[in-house]
């Protein structure tokens, strides 16, 4: 039976208060907080952020297959599921592909691989759905947005819900578009568009799914269903007969927004983590169409709650001090002009050191077991002096310890401070990053902390990622 | 090995004003500079065998040669960075002890506010180390700062004493090089005003971080059997050291962030070729490498003037100061006078060669008895340095 094997999430730190926008353009936002990527997030840091979640306890050999699903990819063209599991250290001969375009490619990504997995030619895929979308200032989608990713491992042994059904419709209905020009996602008014688009087309749809599947509303434990908005959600439970408080999972839109393609999974992901063995979850995800799944819970699902998934990313925040901040981090005006030459960057150098730079490789000196870790790599052994005698080690998923830092107001960091850090691992290695999703005010000598890919800059027009640390999240 | 002791003198010495010289081309500072030497040792630019040329910002030695018109001579350029001051005088001794030449002219010179924005030239600092992304936000006070944080601690200083100790510092080199006519920064600054300054890069406020300076420094060179010919008063090179740590302090564990060792393994050098076993009490000045307030405490202590972890008693105790048993940076340092990075090293044996000669300018701040002094630079960030030691004395 093919099914979902593991789960993982990511919420990013910063919140950004609605009585915050509310302040800035005077009308009225209702209560609550929006999950904000970081100046140094994109769909594919939150990305790995969850698939790193979803794989912790699995052998990362056995991933046969990522897929990545995002309406808000780094690049336009160049896939990002093929730097992500470089980023991941997956296997060379791993199939990966992009999944984009509409709110509907988290779900659809998931049904391509559990597809592929039902048509044997791979065995585990790795899903990753991340979205950090762009809402105009000043919008309902500026109030509605949040930012986050959910993952998913897709397999057909130990799986921990098996999917029992999967059904899918298509539509052309035309209710949120970006097109090549636009910087903001557009819409129509939006009493039609959710009658004849949302409500319509996920009511058929679920109501379709359980009926084939001879359940009634009231057989379904937790029902998962994305919505645009909180009371488009709740009128959608209504229609469907469904008790909101008992059954519907929820939809996390004041704390976390709604974040495009990650939100159904993202939904998924909280649901799996009060999951039951027994339990019937309905899974429904709403975009150009609708995606519905019933997946049937497992005793499986007990062994993978490992990760921080929903619940510790949630409890896990810091307030964007204010809206200005949230200008900057997302580059959303014509600032002054940079007197600064502009980042410098090299691919020819990025694809040389590219193990160190994407997945933090590290070496461990074979004749004295030192692990160190250099730009460019080192050839030499610095403890021991011995040449080309090492074996690799990830450093990326070892936690370390800040030896020193400084907090730099001068650089041309979008969050000053600038944080500069000399990290210890636990492995013994020493690395010197910057400290990203902190608060200057708690920073102290011997604090642990985890290592976190991001975008260090755009130097010569492409994102140059790299490893950041930052106070351990629990 | 030999040692260079009193091999090589030094018979002519000038130095342009230091600052924020709008109006002034690096060529203009080089002439500032040579033309004072010249004439300090009685020579012209014809009497000039070859030339060594000490510069970060890329200008290459031709700008020596360019701006004095001097007619197809060598001229070898140096470049370590902060530490290539004391590395130009080094190769100068050692190319005239092996009798290559007899007069050689050494120009430390560096235009650095040019570029239209505040601290180092980004184009400069990042580009000996070019990588896309490793270090990329790094920045010289951010690098110091990473030293003051562990050296706090380290000794047990709480933020409030360890920023005190660092004011003291700063007050020191301000109240020293603002009796300096030809310093950048001329102000006295109070520990309060330290203290309370903006942050750069925490633990470092403005003033614990030097100026970002203009200026060129020259110095003209012979043997010391030449000497005489040129004046009574030259002083004599005593010890050179240099040392190019291997980077790795940065990616070793074992690295403490309170010790230069490349500072260690210079000055152990030069203090061999010298023959002093005490350079406490055996030299009669310092001029250390201060581009923050941090840098000459963990400098004081690694060039052995003071043990470790004791700089704080000395500085309280006013060890370091004009009336205090070894004063440091007496010019004002980097942090008062300026620092044209490839020019600061020669900068600072400039001043040891003016107070050995009772010459220096502004009587107030003439010291007395000097015999012997040390000058020291570094290049780079805690633990990948290079560094860079002279010491200059009375035959």
């Amino acid at each position: 039976m093919t099914g979902i094997v593991s789960y993982g999430a990511y919420i990013p730190i910063y919140r950004l208060d609605l009585e915050d926008i509310e302040k800035v353009w005077g009308t009225q936002r209702g209560k609550g907080a929006k999950a904000i990527a970081n100046c140094d997030e994109d769909s594919l840091t939150m990305g790995v952020e969850a698939a790193t979640d979803c794989l912790q306890g699995f052998d990362r050999k056995m991933i046969d297959g990522l897929y990545f699903a995002s309406t808000t990819p780094p690049y336009r063209e160049k896939q990002t599921a093929s730097i992500m599991a470089a980023v991941l250290n997956l296997r060379k001969d791993v199939f990966t592909s992009d999944f984009a375009g509409s709110l509907r490619s988290g779900t659809n990504a998931i049904r391509a691989a559990l597809d592929a997995v039902k048509a044997g030619s791979v065995s585990n895929v790795l899903v990753v759905a991340a979205e950090c979308r762009l809402p105009a200032p000043d919008s309902d989608f500026e109030t509605q947005f949040g930012d986050g990713a959910a993952a998913f491992i897709i397999g057909a042994s130990d799986v921990s819900l098996e999917v029992e059904r999967i059904f899918s419709t298509t539509s052309e209905f035309i209710d949120v578009w970006r097109t090549d020009n636009d910087l903001y996602p557009r819409t129509w008014e939006d009493r039609f568009v959710l009658t004849h688009g949302y409500l319509e087309i996920t009511h058929d749809a679920i109501l379709t799914t359980i009926n084939e599947h001879n359940l009634k509303p009231a057989d379904i434990s937790k029902a998962v269903f994305s919505a645009p908005n909180q009371r488009a959600h709740i009128t959608m439970a209504k229609k469907l007969g469904f008790d909101y408080q008992r059954q519907v999972q929820d939809p996390m839109f004041s704390v976390v927004g709604h974040t495009g393609a990650a939100h159904g999974p993202m939904m998924l992901a909280a649901s799996i983590e009060q999951a039951k063995d027994g339990d019937s979850i309905l899974f429904s995800n709403y975009g150009d169409g609708c995606d519905c799944f019933i997946l049937k819970v497992t005793d499986h699902v007990e062994r993978i709650r490992h990760g921080k998934g929903i619940k510790k990313n949630l409890s896990s925040h810091m307030k964007l001090p204010n809206y200005g901040k949230y200008l900057h981090f997302r580059n959303m005006l014509k600032w002054e002009a940079d007197r600064l030459p502009p980042p410098y960057s090299s691919l020819t150098t990025y694809w040389r050191d590219r193990k160190q730079i994407l997945s933090l490789i590290g070496h461990k000196c074979i004749n004295c077991g030192k692990v160190q870790i250099d730009f460019p790599v080192q050839r030499v052994c610095a403890w021991c002096q011995s040449k080309d005698n090492f074996e690799e080690v990830r450093l990326a998923d070892e936690r370390g310890t800040l030896f020193s830092f400084s907090m730099d107001e001068r650089t041309r960091d979008l969050d000053l401070p600038s944080i500069m850090a000399v990290v210890d691992f636990d492995e013994g290695a020493r690395f010197m990053t910057v400290m990203t999703d902190r608060d200057p005010e708690k920073i102290e000598v011997g604090m642990p902390l985890e290592m976190t890919l991001r975008k260090f800059h755009e130097g010569h027009g492409f994102h140059n990622y790299f490893w950041k640390c930052r106070p351990v999240r629990d | 090995m030999e040692s260079i002791k009193d091999k090589v003198a030094i018979v002519g010495m000038g130095c342009s004003v230091f600052g924020e010289l709008w109006d002034k081309s690096v060529d203009d500072l080089i002439i500032e500079a040579t033309s004072e030497a010249f004439e300090d040792a009685g020579i012209g630019p014809k009497d000039i065998q070859a030339a060594y040329a000490g510069t970060v910002t890329g200008y290459t030695g031709a700008a020596i040669s360019r701006a004095l018109k001097l007619q197809y001579i060598p001229i070898t350029r140096v470049e370590n960075e902060c530490g290539t001051g004391e590395d130009a005088i080094r190769n100068a001794a050692f190319a005239l002890a092996s009798k290559a030449y007899d007069l050689i002219l050494v120009v430390g010179y560096e235009k650095l506010k040019d570029y239209g924005y505040g601290g180092l030239p980004i184009e400069i600092t990042k580009m000996p180390v070019v990588h896309p992304v490793y270090e990329t936000t790094n920045t010289a006070p951010g690098n110091y700062a990473l030293a003051a944080t562990r050296y706090f601690e380290r000794y047990g200083l709480s933020r409030e004493e360890g920023k005190r100790m660092l004011a003291k510092v700063s007050v020191k080199s301000h109240y020293n090089g603002a009796r300096n006519p030809r310093a950048h920064l001329r102000r006295k600054v109070t520990i309060d005003q330290v203290i309370n300054a903006p942050i750069i890069a925490w633990p470092l406020g403005l003033y614990d971080c030097c100026g970002v300076t203009d200026g060129a420094v020259a110095a003209v060179m012979c043997r010391t059997e030449d000497a005489k010919a040129f004046r009574d008063d030259y002083v004599t090179i005593k010890g050179l050291g240099n040392s190019a740590g291997p980077t790795q302090g940065a990616m070793m564990s074992n690295y403490d962030y309170t010790h230069w060792e490349e500072t260690e393994h210079a000055a152990r050098q030069a203090y061999e070729q010298a023959g002093i076993k005490n350079p406490r009490t055996e030299l009669d000045m310092a001029e250390v490498h201060d581009c923050f307030s941090i840098a000459e405490v963990i400098a004081i202590e690694s060039l052995g003037l003071c043990e470790k972890g004791r700089a704080k008693e000395d500085i309280d105790a006013g060890t370091f100061t004009q009336e205090g048993s070894l004063p440091i940076n007496i010019s004002g340092g980097l942090k008062s006078f300026g620092h044209p990075l490839g020019a600061s090293g020669i900068r600072a044996v400039y001043e040891i060669y003016k107070q050995i000669q009772r010459k220096a300018e502004d009587p107030s701040r003439q010291l007395k008895n000097v015999r012997m002094g040390l000058a020291h630079s570094q290049g780079g960030q805690p633990g990948k340095f290079v560094c860079g030691v002279v010491i200059v004395g009375a035959p």
